[in-house]
């Protein structure tokens, strides 16, 4: 709809066929675990390299529909996440609703003036 | 080895209905109208960022969170369902990268970061209320910006 409204998009993305499904109209992909398309915490040089990449691919890809595909690696010595991450009983539980508003109050709270 | 999502999301909710994946046939093109180190840019994450007080995204959530470019890394807060969100609570800039557009906006790599950012809660089970309800108000933001490029980061 972006695109539609003359708007050149680029959409970063860790799921492949997600995206190959959707038809995004560019696309750049890293394959890291879901949450971390744009890098490892606290590590800006891996951040920063992807960021730039997703830009540099704003100019090169010139085919709609087209994915490049970043070869950075997650963990070279454990690629454990990729048979795991998005399996039954993976992810971890969720704060109970009591406990998100109590945090969502104190946050609140911390902001008022 | 590439992880296929869409199969495991059947089998992870397999207590639900099946979720019917959007299969577009065509893709939208626009072309790039000049070099990304004269574009404003807009960022927008899917990661469910909030900015200080503003309130956290609720279930089939479709409102979205304007954040300031110029906002400090400790007022961001982070609120989903569908991924793990420990490390992107410790450091945003693994879903919503504001930090280092910043500094490709102080090195010149890219022309402008548009001013604000945006993120929304990527766990909306309807496809329908987020073409309806979330895209169209996006789009209207980015015309009043007058951006040039639009670059999304789905977590």
């Amino acid at each position: 709809m972006v695109e539609e409204a003359g708007i050149p998009t680029l959409c970063m993305t860790s799921a492949l066929d997600i995206t190959q499904s959707v038809k995004a109209p560019r696309a750049v992909f890293v394959n890291f675990p879901l949450g971390h398309q744009t890098g490892r915490p606290d590590d800006p040089g891996i951040q920063r390299q992807l960021v730039r990449d997703a830009m540099l691919a704003f100019e090169t890809i010139s085919t709609p529909g087209e994915i490049v595909k970043l070869p950075y690696i997650w963990d070279p010595d454990d690629r454990s996440w990729e048979t795991q991450d998005y399996t039954k009983g993976w992810m971890p539980r969720r704060p109970s609703r009591e406990h998100a508003d109590a945090a969502e109050a104190a946050r609140v709270a911390r902001y008022a003036r | 080895m590439t992880v296929a999502y869409i199969p495991r999301t059947r089998e992870l909710y397999s207590d639900f209905k099946p979720y019917q994946w959007v299969v577009n046939q065509t893709v939208p093109w626009t072309p790039l109208r000049k070099p990304i180190s004269q574009s404003k840019i807009a960022l927008m994450s899917s990661g469910g960022i909030m900015y200080r007080d503003q309130p956290r995204f609720h279930h089939e959530d479709a409102s979205y969170r304007r954040i300031p470019k110029d906002a400090a890394r400790e007022d961001l807060y982070v609120w989903h369902f569908g991924y793990p969100t420990a490390d992107a609570e410790k450091d945003p800039n693994c879903v919503f990268p504001l930090e280092r557009m910043r500094e490709l906006e102080a090195e010149h790599i890219i022309g402008e970061l548009s001013d604000p950012a945006f993120s929304f809660m990527g766990g909306v089970y309807s496809a329908r209320k987020v073409r309806e309800e979330l895209a169209p108000r996006i789009v209207d933001e980015l015309k009043r910006a007058h951006v040039d490029a639009f670059y999304l980061v789905p977590a």
